[in-house]
């Protein structure tokens, strides 16, 4: 395991944010967590992180795990003047070559002399996992790294990301809120609203109840699985540390949760 | 003080000091800051703390008051009083009170009671002008190993810690996934600010430091491609503008502080508009 947390608790203004979630990331492993807006998603990267105070559980690393962290967003004040290259020189200088051959690996090879400030959404996800990648990260961890890009926009930064893990073979740590794209590109989806809703490979948690319930897929039985959702209370999630990537994991029975991998 | 004054002084107690010696003094000690400005400056700019710099140097006056009345040395004074307040100000803005509020009430307040308590202190012959507009024409060799040793300090400490506090100005969550702490690189850049009013206070005067480490950035910023290159122009205009103020006051016997922040001001004019030149 590079990560893992267990039974972290975050708390914001009193309100729970997180309540006893359990996971973890192995080398060479691709791990999307998939939720609603509000759903706790980038606070549960941000607590594993060690960004956010946790008011319980814990979060361990592997010994000199070297984190490579690409955030949703860049707030760059005006006046600060920042070319591309001189930020992929932050914290660490990095030589031209180093550099040259990071903005080739995202596609973005001339763009060095650029003003970060310039740059479109897409554009600065992809300087920004450069500069995550010329750190030599054991683990990426990427906040809704797709945000505001178009859905070719959205394949090709999967595929990168797909492409990163073979050659580096980093394990690799996102969230997101879209379904489609990212499901192909995972290999283990955590589904997550407050507490962890279901588990597994895309395949078996897009045909989870919970999921369907969560992300309001299919019209059919919609409004029972809906109540089924709110049935169980949130105490029964609590042993997600000897989970077996079933797709499932509270310890009530329901008829149609226990899918096979095909 | 204007620098027809400052000859009248010098002649009529006779010594032998030549016009030249206080101001090669004035534009040494001018030069000297504009180092530590220049970055700090830019800091102050990139990262919205120019009303903090503001509070921090209103503080100052407070610190020029205790020392009188305690006779400690006035750097001293200011430098703690400086310190108290920007620590007072940072914590509070970290517990959620709204940093306008805040800086509002501290900022006023502490000008406030700064001038009120320097009423109290008796047998000061020194003006209170001095302090609030600064003296450079005034300063002393003592004053200029205060201001080069304090704004050597300043650009050693910023020069040190340059790409961890550049890497939490862009985001504190970038520099804690980099295993940098950004509270500890705000509390250098505190640190560097206390000290620059401490040195400053003499040079411009409490009202006009944050002048100094705004406008010279601002100016740099209108030209500047990249952080290094805004921070050494920074320097560098801040330098002509205490140097252009210098000559401004020789020639129409202005006031000398507010005559170098005049200056940086129409250099800011002349930078952004040849910024928009370019750009355009």
């Amino acid at each position: 395991m590079l990560l893992q947390a267990q039974d972290i608790t975050v708390r914001m203004g009193g309100v729970e944010v997180l309540s006893r979630v359990s996971m973890g990331v192995e080398a060479g492993e691709i791990v999307t967590v998939l939720g609603p807006n509000g759903s706790g998603k980038s606070t549960l990267l941000r607590a594993v992180l060690g960004m956010v105070p946790l008011a319980g559980g814990q979060v361990t690393r592997a010994e000199g795990l070297r984190l490579g962290y690409v955030p949703q967003k860049l707030a760059i004040d005006p006046s600060l003047p920042l070319t591309v290259r001189r930020f992929l020189s932050l914290p660490h200088r990095v030589s031209d070559e180093e550099a040259a051959d990071a903005l080739a690996r995202v596609g973005m090879d001339a763009a060095g002399q650029r003003q970060i400030a310039a740059l479109s959404g897409g554009q600065l996800q992809r300087v920004m996992l450069a500069r995550a990648l010329l750190g030599h990260p054991g683990l990426l961890v990427l906040d809704e790294p797709t945000q505001g890009l178009d859905q070719p926009g959205e394949a090709a930064f999967y595929t990168l990301i797909a492409q990163v893990r073979r050659d580096t073979g980093a394990g690799v740590l996102m969230v997101s809120h879209d379904l489609h794209v990212v499901m192909a590109a995972s290999d283990r989806v955590i589904c997550l609203n407050h507490h962890i809703c279901c588990e597994g490979t895309p395949r078996v948690v897009s045909a989870a109840p919970e999921y369907r319930a969560l992300f309001g897929l299919g019209t059919q039985g919609a409004l029972a699985l809906y109540q089924h959702r709110h049935d169980h209370s949130h105490d029964e999630t609590a042993d997600h540390g000897a989970h077996d990537h079933t797709g499932h994991d509270h310890d009530h029975d329901h008829a149609g949760h226990h899918h096979h991998v095909g | 003080m204007t620098i027809r004054a400052m000859i009248m002084i010098t002649t009529m107690r006779g010594t032998t000091t030549m016009l030249d010696d206080f101001l090669i003094r004035a534009g040494l000690a001018g030069i000297g800051l504009s180092l530590a400005t220049g970055p700090l400056g830019a800091f102050v700019l990139w990262r919205r703390m120019a009303y903090f710099g503001d509070a921090t140097a209103h503080a100052a006056i407070l610190g020029v008051a205790l020392a009188l009345a305690t006779d400690l040395p006035v750097p001293l004074g200011t430098l703690v009083v400086a310190l108290a307040m920007a620590v007072t100000v940072a914590s509070l803005a970290s517990k959620g009170w709204a940093v306008d509020t805040t800086l509002g009430v501290l900022s006023h307040g502490a000008l406030a009671l700064g001038l009120l308590a320097i009423s109290f202190v008796h047998g000061v012959h020194t003006s209170l002008e001095a302090y609030l507009f600064g003296d450079i024409l005034a300063v002393t060799p003592v004053d200029l190993v205060t201001i080069w040793g304090g704004a050597l300090a300043v650009l050693a400490l910023l020069i040190w810690r340059w790409q961890a506090l550049l890497t939490a100005t862009l985001s504190a969550d970038l520099a804690r996934a980099d295993g940098i702490n950004p509270d500890r690189e705000r509390l250098i850049l505190t640190l560097a600010l206390a000290l620059v009013v401490a040195v400053a206070i003499k040079v411009v005067g409490a009202l006009l430091i944050a002048a100094m480490l705004v406008i010279p950035a601002a100016a740099a910023r209108a030209i500047a491609r990249g952080p290094e290159g805004m921070a050494v122009l920074a320097s560098a205009i801040g330098a002509l503008a205490c140097l252009l103020g210098l000559s401004l006051s020789l020639w129409q016997d202005t006031p000398a502080g507010p005559s170098m922040v005049t200056a940086a001001t129409a250099i800011f004019a002349l930078a952004a508009l040849f910024g928009r030149i370019r750009r355009a």
